[in-house]
């Protein structure tokens, strides 16, 4: 099947079969390979990407069903070069190790942000649970989240 | 790529989605339980039909009384739909526990009524609140109450060529309260055991378990007890007395009493 998604803004056509998942499309179609692959059964949160805004696991959707829509991948997270608030305070709390989970955190945080950008810990703390992080433990990414959280406020209201 | 080769199928309309239905096909709705099964190879479907494009099925209104969810309805919808929140605030408290927000999105109401987990939250409040679920084929229609239509673990008396269309929820009484618990090892995680109630002011209270048994039941006796005046306590004792296994019997004894006094709450 002949499909046309636009991710980050530039539009990739292809020739996939419906079996193809989008995280495999994303990753070897498009060659943006920022987007992890880790449990492929939607557990792990590692292939979180935006499919028009709303966060979705990339590798319980087939690319087929984004045929004609817009995706946000990690890679489009920073403008002009400059780091997201969520990439730079993940950067400052030390909240990566190995970094293999960090892309599906912050696009499943920058998407929870927008939505609820007054989030207290305990919100914040039931928001990360849909992502698993196997080496840096979660103290670091809480921190982090909750610094983006409150960079972005001051950022809007000044 | 993960999943066996399928041939692909996207209706645009019901009328065209129907005559695609039958042993060979499944129905792609959400695929939040699907794809796993896809990637897993657990189900190796010839035909996958793609409900995503029929935008008639994706609505929730309550015009002349009950509330009435299109099958393709997102659960983040349901979710977001101040109206729910408002008139059925067992099902927005009881969504809250699906999965996590990024299964949400995509994952519809349909079809994890359809998918028939029993694990799965919706069912359990549905069945609480008398919901019926209705059906279409190009053979017909009809419409199933919840005992009728959950049938066991991921089995419903939907037939192959079957479609579930609509889930209808009758309009709760007035100054009804509405109380929803789950016990799961983790946030999101697939839940142990649950208890869903909404109980009006007169009395009248519908109570079901997530965990009892392989589908979502009904507690009548508990119903009962409670509409004759019954502590929560013993309300829930009753509710659960024919759980077999000793911890899922405890389990869901505590938490239908949690959900009963959120309800009276």
């Amino acid at each position: 099947m002949r499909i046309a998604i636009e991710i980050n803004g530039r539009t990739y056509v292809d020739e996939v079969e419906p079996r193809t998942l989008l995280s495999d499309f994303i990753r070897h179609g498009a060659g943006l390979t920022g987007t992890k692959v880790g449990c492929e059964q939607g557990v792990c949160g590692a292939c979180t990407v935006q499919l028009d805004g709303a966060p979705v696991r990339s590798c319980l959707t087939l690319a087929v069903q984004a045929n004609g829509r817009a995706l946000t991948t990690v890679e489009g997270l920073a403008t002009d070069g400059a780091l997201h608030p969520l990439q730079r305070a993940f950067h400052e709390a030390h909240a990566l190790q190995c970094g293999f989970c960090t892309p599906g955190f912050l696009m499943s945080m920058e998407a929870f942000l927008r939505e609820h950008p007054a989030a207290g810990e305990d919100e914040l703390r039931e928001a990360l649970a849909g992502n698993l992080c196997r080496c840096t433990g979660y103290l670091g990414i809480v921190e982090a989240v909750e610094k983006a959280a409150r960079e972005m406020r001051e950022a809007r209201d000044a | 790529m993960k999943p066996a080769p399928f041939d692909y199928r996207a209706p645009a309309s019901v009328e065209e989605a129907l005559p695609l239905l039958g042993p060979e096909s499944t129905v792609l709705a959400g695929g939040q339980s699907l794809v796993p099964l896809l990637n897993l190879r657990l189900a190796r479907p010839e035909l996958v039909v793609d409900l995503g494009g029929i935008a008639e099925l994706d609505y929730i209104r309550a015009d002349a009384g009950p509330l009435r969810i299109g099958a393709m309805t997102r659960q983040a919808t349901l979710e977001r739909s101040e109206l729910v929140r408002r008139r059925w605030p067992l099902l927005h408290k009881a969504i809250r526990f699906v999965g996590h927000f990024q299964i949400r999105s995509r994952g519809t109401v349909g079809g994890s009524v359809a998918h028939a987990d029993p694990a799965a939250e919706l069912p359990v409040a549905l069945t609480a609140l008398g919901a019926r679920f209705h059906l279409r084929s190009a053979r017909g229609a009809r419409v199933l109450g919840a005992s009728d239509f959950f049938l066991g673990a991921l089995y419903t008396a939907r037939e192959d060529d079957e479609l579930l269309v609509e889930i209808e929820v009758p309009e709760q009484p007035d100054g009804a309260g509405s109380g929803f618990a789950e016990h799961a090892r983790t946030h999101g995680d697939f839940a142990t055991a649950g208890a869903a109630a909404a109980i009006a002011s007169g009395g009248g209270a519908g109570i079901a378990l997530l965990g009892a048994g392989p589908a979502p039941a009904r507690a009548e006796a508990a119903e009962r007890a409670l509409a004759a005046g019954a502590e929560p306590g013993e309300a829930a004792a009753l509710a659960a007395r024919d759980v077999e296994d000793d911890h899922r019997r405890a389990l869901c004894t505590e938490l239908a009493r949690r959900a009963i006094e959120e309800a009276l709450a």
